[in-house]
């Protein structure tokens, strides 16, 4: 078979293959149709393989749930859904206190991580706003330890478990 | 015995001694103080009297910050370490490189605080850079 022949047996394979898809829409198709369908759900993701949609995400209640399922459902070339979606209600929002603790002790570690260093005896913890130090030090060090976190602000500096020599 | 009562000697002497913006308040079984002394050594004579009502500051039972009031801009510093050199860095905080040394006892000139911890110093070498405020007491 010389070049050109080859070549020609190969356009009309390919044009054969387009022709198949036509007939019957590939996955790709089907998932770009499905997400079209979902645009309205951004929380829903669909997975398409041979023609079987599974979808999956987080939503706030059953009937998001049957509604995601039933509009993928009717799209064409559909065969079947395979509904992984999960229920979550809506979390709570945080409540601040817990946040502001946060925030507090993130800046309480920046001060410790500065002051600790000169102070290789001593164990420095911070937890919601209050400081724990262990460990063995020095009077005059753990004077100046404690004086350099105080004035971090803490809620408490609780030095119970640490020995001064 | 309140808090408060335990440390009176602390807050009277704090009051007598002129501390400005003097804030005494009880938090969660926690005596939190806080003001600005007139000189380092009223700061350093507060600090005796709550190691004395409380041996060795074990209790946890109060927080005291009181700052300096003439740790202003241009003020002179001593190096207070134990024996060690104090480090002179190129920004605020541990993490940033050494540019220079403060010998233990030395002099140095306040320039600025870029927070309470961070002090903008100039050494009497002329070196600048960031040195940790605990490491630094104000002369009068």
């Amino acid at each position: 078979m010389s070049n050109k022949q080859l070549s020609t047996a190969i356009l009309c394979m390919a044009f054969a293959a387009m022709v198949a898809c036509k007939a019957k829409p590939t996955d790709t198709q089907i998932q770009a149709k499905v997400s079209e369908q979902l645009s309205t759900m951004p929380e829903v993701t669909a997975d398409v393989k041979d023609g079987v949609v599974t979808l999956a995400g987080n939503v706030a209640d059953d009937a998001t749930k049957a509604s995601a399922e039933a509009t993928v459902k009717s799209t064409e070339g559909v065969k079947s859904v395979v509904n992984n979606i999960m229920v979550t209600p809506a979390a709570p929002p945080e409540p601040p206190a817990t946040t502001a603790t946060n925030t507090a002790d993130d800046t309480l570690r920046t001060g410790v991580t500065n002051i600790s260093k000169d102070f290789p005896g001593a164990d420095i913890k911070v937890d919601a706003g209050v400081i724990t130090v262990t460990g063995e030090l020095s009077a005059a060090k753990w004077k100046t330890l404690k004086q350099a976190l105080d004035a971090l602000h803490p809620k408490k500096v609780d030095a119970s478990g640490l020995t001064v020599k | 015995m309140s808090l408060q009562d335990k440390y009176k000697e602390l807050i009277d002497t704090a009051k007598s001694a002129g501390t400005s913006n003097l804030q005494v308040n009880e938090q969660e079984g926690v005596l939190h103080i806080s003001g600005e002394a007139p000189s380092g050594a009223v700061k350093d004579n507060l600090w005796n009297i709550y190691g004395k009502i409380d041996p060795n500051f074990l209790s946890g039972d109060v927080v005291m910050d009181i700052k300096v009031a003439t740790a202003v801009e241009g003020a002179k510093l001593e190096v207070v370490t134990q024996s060690s050199n104090l480090n002179v860095r190129k920004g605020p905080g541990i993490d940033q490189p050494v540019v220079g040394k403060a010998a233990h006892a030395e002099m140095v000139t306040l320039i600025s605080k870029h927070s309470d911890q961070w002090w903008l110093i100039r050494t009497k070498d002329g070196e600048e850079g960031y040195a940790h405020s605990q490491y630094l007491r104000p002369v009068e």
